[in-house]
């Protein structure tokens, strides 16, 4: 992913802020410039997310891309934020740990890099509320 | 809008094809549906192709262009153009062509699908795929292509009946037929036991709940059903074409076990053509994984939600059940050259319209549906065949 | 009067145990963890470095104390481990809490003092005016080299302290340094691993530094080691801070709650403001606590810190509302040596 790609997303990445439309109530993570409901009716302000969910549903991946596979086998999950939105992230855990409804939090956490000499990209993962 | 039919059909093997480039895929594909209609090349007027991803692949755009002239055509300057939908490319493609013949706008149309997919390792092959969905919020977080159809098969086993075991007989359904099929990567026939003692890819899909990588290129000529006799007496109608968009990602889907896009072709399908489930003789859905297969069945409403397992189980779907899916051995046994894919499954149907299909034979087959899908369900493609 | 509005510390869950390393390199447990009295040092995530540490630190600091982000005017993050030779950690920390753009930044090396010279510039910039809100932290990811004896206590960890001036929950009186030109122990541009003098880190290294900045303060403050509840000593092993600290006239039971070395390995930059963050844990409302930090190449810090009643007035200061230091300790994630090196990134990769 190229500088400019990773640096316009770092305010979503590192501190999950997003949008809400005010006019319908509707909050976006990933952010949404445009509410699908209300569309031009829809006025959108930022909203930073406290980072506290569930699992949805979950994986583990054990067969990654390259950037990933030292990782493996990890947990990708959907997350339900509190606030409502639902997005994909990792879980940190061991593999027996998480269900569908397990509590989570974010934490801030290193994602990948463009290779050993490129950008480090960091970004939310989540842990289960111990 | 005139009717159209679909008037020859061609087939690559789909396989590991070391010693075919990209090119040479396609133009094989090519030389065998012409031959197929009976026509030459400078009866074709447009031509379309389906391809995902050759600008990864093989680092090649413009593939329209490349397509025609290495088909000799490029002398005639017909208008070739490149369609792009993921894994639903194929599908699309073929809409395309129908839509084009049917407007009236062109009469004799190739719809092609082509994908070289092995010349770069398997590693950039998987993060290539994960470009299917949405790479800025699922690729980039480390979701693979498995792993998003995984975590639909953990919410789908979480809510609904189905078993670890009747997951795996779609696979093993797939394979028997796969094994009836001259073109299928895969010609050996497994077990339940093969699929569950294989490897774990994203829990709980293992290997054999996943389509393979394959090169691969298939393509079709389609034309105005009242012309079609001028060509060949072995052509099939076009009942219906329906295609359909749904969110990129999963985690913004109305519900992560329903494709919503193959509910909505699946319906306008059958609406247009003004037929039933029932009417249906087989059909060829996209079974990129197994659990895709048993969500593609309910979605297009030939079951409800949480019965394809059972279907399976019970050999509704099998060759010769009441609803054979898959005839073909599907991506699973077929293999998935990405943007081939859906112009396999339209020559499949045609096959079996025709009785050609051999050993897969569905008896008294009238009625055709295809399946095709795009990413975790973003875009669809259906389309409905008939014996004329 | 300046002082710590607030702390926070991350430790990683991950540990190894001295005896497992040991077992690899031919050494004997007991004599190691005889000789240096640490038992299990904490590691990494794949997914953690010093950056990731520095975040989580600050977070918990700002979880205990409501600080506007936008009031922090300095960040400065002190490592031997930051993630990038150029290009600062502490901006990655202060977009991470919200404290950019209004705000200045630097990264600082001085081995395992790097941490505490960023609480003296906070201090510097808070007293003079020039910012509000200033914050220090300490974090590493300390490597050691494969078989050498740093690698039984190089350990991962982070300390982060806010300072400022309204309502400090402990007020730093003094600070004051002891610096010369000693090369104990150093790295190379460029090289992966650490080398150091031996023996020689022992006496003109840590002893002479961490002796010369507490005598130091101690004359400038006119106390003595009896005045103060707490002490807190850079700690590579157990022995170096006991030793010194009964060099000095200071007790066991002064350092005992900020000796963490034991359970956590050395975490180099970490090192002293993790132990001074554990002491705080069980601080009190006037409770005052002698703190000097040692790095090598070499240096001392030195701190007179006396706690307020701010610590134990929940509208001001919520203490539980991060995870203490024994709360970090706890439940930890064993690993054999193979994980640990692939942790570490010892196992040398396709490139």
């Amino acid at each position: 992913m190229s500088v400019a790609r990773f640096w316009r997303k770092i305010p979503q990445r590192y501190n999950l802020i997003g949008t809400r439309c005010e006019t319908c109530g509707t909050y976006f993570f990933p952010p949404r410039s445009f509410c699908p409901a209300c569309r031009r009716e829809g006025k959108i302000v930022e909203h930073r997310f406290q980072g506290r969910g569930k699992v949805v549903t979950y994986t583990v991946i054990r067969s990654a891309s390259e950037q990933f596979e030292r990782l493996t086998p990890y947990i990708l999950a959907i997350v339900q934020l509190d606030e409502g939105p639902r997005f994909t992230a990792q879980v940190v855990a061991e593999p027996g740990e998480i269900q569908i409804g397990t509590q989570v939090r974010s934490v801030f956490r290193r994602i990948g890099a463009d290779g050993e000499s490129g950008v480090i990209h960091y970004g939310t993962k989540f842990v289960p509320v111990r | 809008m005139r009717d159209v039919a679909v008037i020859g059909i061609g087939c690559t093997p789909f396989g590991e094809h070391w010693g075919s480039s990209f090119r040479d895929l396609f133009i094989q594909a090519g030389a065998l549906a012409l031959e197929d209609a009976g026509l030459s090349g400078e009866q074709i007027d447009a031509l379309y192709v389906g391809n995902m991803s050759a600008g990864r692949f093989i680092d090649q755009e413009h593939i329209g262009a490349l397509i025609a002239d290495y088909s000799g055509l490029a002398t005639r300057h017909i208008p070739a153009t490149r369609v792009e939908a993921a894994c639903a490319s194929g599908g699309l493609s073929f809409r395309q062509a129908v839509i084009a013949v049917a407007s009236g706008m062109e009469d004799v149309v190739v719809a092609a699908g082509v994908e070289k997919m092995t010349d770069v390792g398997t590693g950039a092959s998987v993060d290539m795929l994960a470009g299917a969905a949405d790479r800025e919020w699922e690729g980039f977080v480390g979701a693979t292509f498995p792993g998003l159809y995984a975590m639909i098969a953990t919410d789908y086993m979480h809510r609904y009946p189905l078993t670890r075991e009747q997951l795996a007989m779609v696979a093993v359904k797939n394979h028997f037929n796969g094994a009836r099929n001259p073109i299928a990567q895969f010609r050996q026939e497994i077990t339940v036991e093969t699929v569950l003692r294989s490897p774990l890819v994203a829990d709980p899909l293992r290997l054999f709940d996943c389509s393979p990588i394959t090169d691969g290129a298939a393509a079709v000529v389609v034309a105005p059903l009242e012309r079609a006799r001028e060509f060949t007496d072995r052509f099939v109608r076009v009942r219906a074409s329906a295609q359909a968009s749904d969110t990129i990602s999963l985690h913004d889907r109305a519900d992560i076990s329903r494709l919503d896009a193959s509910v909505a072709a699946g319906r306008w399908a059958l609406s247009d053509a003004g037929l039933t489930h029932r009417d249906i003789d087989l059909v060829e859905v996209h079974d990129c994984f197994t659990i895709a297969e048993i969500c593609a069945i309910e979605d297009l409403g030939f079951c409800r939600k949480g019965e394809a397992g059972r279907l399976t189980e019970e050999g509704v779907t099998a060759l010769d059940g009441d609803l054979p899916v898959n005839t073909s051995g599907g991506l699973k046994a077929c293999g998935h050259p990405v943007g081939a894919t859906g112009i396999k499954q339209i020559c499949e149907v045609v096959q079996q319209l025709r009785g050609e299909a051999g050993k897969r034979q569905v008896p008294d087959a009238e009625i055709g549906m295809t399946h095709n899908v795009g990413g975790t369900g973003a875009t669809v493609a259906v389309h409905i065949l008939e014996v004329v | 009067m300046v002082g710590i509005l607030t702390y926070g510390v991350y430790i990683p869950r991950y540990r190894i145990r001295v005896g497992e390393i040991a077992r690899v390199w031919g050494g004997n447990a007991e004599d190691i963890t005889g000789g240096l009295g640490v038992y299990e040092k904490s590691v990494p995530d794949m997914d953690e470095d010093t950056a990731t540490i520095a975040v989580e630190a600050a977070r918990h600091a700002l979880a205990r104390r409501k600080v506007d982000p936008e009031e922090i005017g300095a960040v400065y993050v002190g490592s031997e481990s930051h993630p990038y030779a150029v290009k600062p950690t502490a901006c990655t920390v202060g977009e991470a809490i919200g404290a950019t753009p209004h705000m200045t930044a630097a990264d600082f090396e001085f081995a395992c003092k790097a941490g505490t010279a960023g609480i003296q510039t906070c201090m510097g910039l808070v007293q003079s005016g020039i910012v509000p809100v200033g914050l220090a932290i300490g974090s590493d990811v300390a490597q050691g080299a494969p078989g050498d004896a740093l690698e039984y206590t190089a350990a991962a960890g982070g300390a982060a302290f806010l300072i400022g001036n309204d309502d400090p929950i402990a007020v730093i009186n003094r600070t004051c340094s002891f610096t010369t030109d000693t090369p104990d122990f150093w790295r190379r541009e460029g090289q992966d691993y650490p080398r150091h003098g031996g023996r020689f880190t022992g006496d003109p290294g840590y002893f002479r530094h961490v002796q010369g900045a507490a005598k130091l303060l101690l004359s400038q403050v006119g106390t003595s080691p009896g005045d103060y509840t707490y002490a807190v000593f850079h700690q590579p092993n157990a022995k170096f801070p006991r030793r010194v600290a009964q060099l000095l006239g200071f007790s066991d039971a002064q350092i005992r709650p900020g000796l963490v070395v034991p359970r956590l390995g050395n975490t180099y930059s970490g090192s002293t403001m993790v132990g001074l963050a554990a002491t705080l844990d069980v601080a009190s409302a006037g409770d005052r606590i002698f703190v000097t930090s040692f790095g090598s190449g070499a240096g001392s810090d030195s701190f007179d810190i006396q706690v307020t009643d701010a610590i134990e007035s929940p509208d001001l200061f919520l203490r539980a509302a991060a995870p203490t230091v024994e709360e970090l300790l706890k439940d930890p994630v064993y690993l054999d040596y193979a994980q640990y090196a692939k942790h570490k990134g010892k196992i040398v990769m396709q490139r």
